[in-house]
């Protein structure tokens, strides 16, 4: 059977000690399978960031487990703590973070690159994923010369490419109009159908709509979580 | 909704029968306001009293078909014109509840609004499910946005309710306190 794409197990993290001290998690379990898409919603200040940075290997855990593609990441040392999150994990940020120099597929190649793929095999993959997120005509663009949503279809494409299987998503959809931001939801939910995992963190609920689970933070803790069940059928025959 | 304009908007179009007005109208809305025969009888019955809508002659199945007049057409383009306000809509039962839970002793508010947004939420995805189903007409289209856009607003407005009640219970000042502790754990945070 295949390892979950995350797992995090009774995962607590405090920042500073004594009086001072901050519970910015609590006892966290949490599970996201490949083809998963699981929103996580919160006020500001519950944990979202604090899960994400666990998840993603730039925090680290005060107690309990983060485990990405089965690979405990408390016991790994630097060195390969940074091969696996650039073999394993994507990140799709609020603000695209791409480098304005470097043209769409140059951008997508990039973390392919700096894992010492070679240049034309990277650039190759690179072309197949932003074709995969439609944007098959716009490979040599850069990035100012895309709009909002292209941009952010470009780091969907690189937090895929080669194969990586754990998307973490903090607001991909903040800087969007609605119509966009449902499109690139749209196809964060495409790659998961595709066998990627993703981690959504959002604040906007039409948007967690397109997650097969909803988790709801709430001062570093879980304190509940939606998942639908219903067949649509199901679903209409209740709203008469 | 009402069932009379939603009958006169499909007139407009062409002449129908009474149970093709029904399926007519299932299929524009995508059954998320299901009408029965009867209903849509009674109100062409409505309908015709006003002189909104004409009864043809009966074919040989026995069958009537129905054409839209002036007046009817009239009736159809003020609705367009105009806004529905409010008042219009039926009495908010969630809103009601809440108020009440706060004035009840021994009703967890907080509990009461954490299940009623994960309910909510549930619907939302049930939507977008039937949304990514993505063969649905723009008329179904725009009624399943709009279903969305009502729940994300009601999950809005829950969380804007959490954030009130946990400010009643902290009581007078808890807020600076609050904020402070934010800041120091933010700022520990950021040295790390």
């Amino acid at each position: 059977m295949t390892a979950p794409a995350l797992e995090m197990v009774d995962v607590s993290r405090i920042h500073g000690r004594g009086d001072a001290a901050v519970h910015a998690l609590r006892g966290l379990h949490l599970t996201v399978h490949p083809g998963e898409l699981v929103a996580v919603m919160g006020p500001s200040g519950s944990g979202k960031s604090t899960l994400l940075n666990l998840a993603g290997g730039l925090d680290q855990a005060t107690a309990g487990k983060v485990r990405v593609a089965g690979e405990e990441l408390g016991s790994l040392s630097r060195s390969a703590l940074a091969v696996l999150r650039r073999r394993k994990v994507g990140y799709v940020f609020q603000d695209y973070n791409l480098i304005p120099s470097l043209t769409a597929v140059e951008n997508v190649a990039l973390p392919l690159e700096l894992d010492r793929v070679r240049t034309r095999q990277a650039i190759e993959q690179a072309r197949t994923a932003l074709d995969e997120v439609g944007l098959g005509g716009l490979h040599d663009r850069f990035p100012d010369d895309l709009s909002g949503g292209q941009q952010q279809r470009v780091a969907i494409a690189r937090a895929v490419v080669g194969g990586r299987g754990l998307v973490l998503a903090d607001e991909p959809t903040g800087a969007l109009d609605s119509q966009t931001g449902e499109q690139v939801l749209a196809l964060l939910r495409s790659r998961c159908d595709h066998g990627a995992a993703a981690l959504l963190v959002t604040h906007e609920a039409r948007h967690a709509g397109w997650a097969d689970r909803v988790v709801f933070l709430r001062d570093g803790a879980v304190v509940d979580e939606a998942g639908s069940s219903l067949s649509p059928d199901a679903f209409l025959a209740g709203q008469q | 909704m009402s069932i009379r304009f939603g009958l006169l908007a499909l007139l407009e179009r062409e002449p129908m029968y009474g149970y093709q007005l029904r399926t007519e109208f299932d299929t524009t809305t995508g059954s998320t306001w299901p009408l029965n025969v009867g209903q849509v009888y009674t109100t062409l019955a409505r309908l015709e009293r006003d002189g909104l809508v004409a009864a043809g002659e009966q074919d040989d199945d026995g069958r009537v078909r129905y054409a839209i007049t002036d007046a009817g057409r009239s009736e159809l383009q003020q609705w367009f014109d105009t806004p529905v306000v409010a008042s219009d809509r039926p009495r908010d039962e969630l809103a009601i509840k809440l108020a009440l839970a706060v004035t009840v002793p021994g009703v967890d508010v907080a509990a009461v609004v954490q299940r009623q947004r994960a309910s909510t939420m549930t619907s939302m995805q049930d939507l977008t499910r039937l949304k990514r189903g993505g063969d649905q007409g723009l008329s179904w289209a725009l009624v399943l946005d709009a279903m969305r856009f009502q729940l994300e607003a009601e999950i809005r407005w829950l969380d804007h309710c959490e954030g009130v009640l946990a400010r009643a219970s902290r009581g007078p000042g808890a807020d600076r306190r609050g904020a402070a502790a934010a800041e120091r754990a933010a700022r520990t945070g950021a040295d790390r």
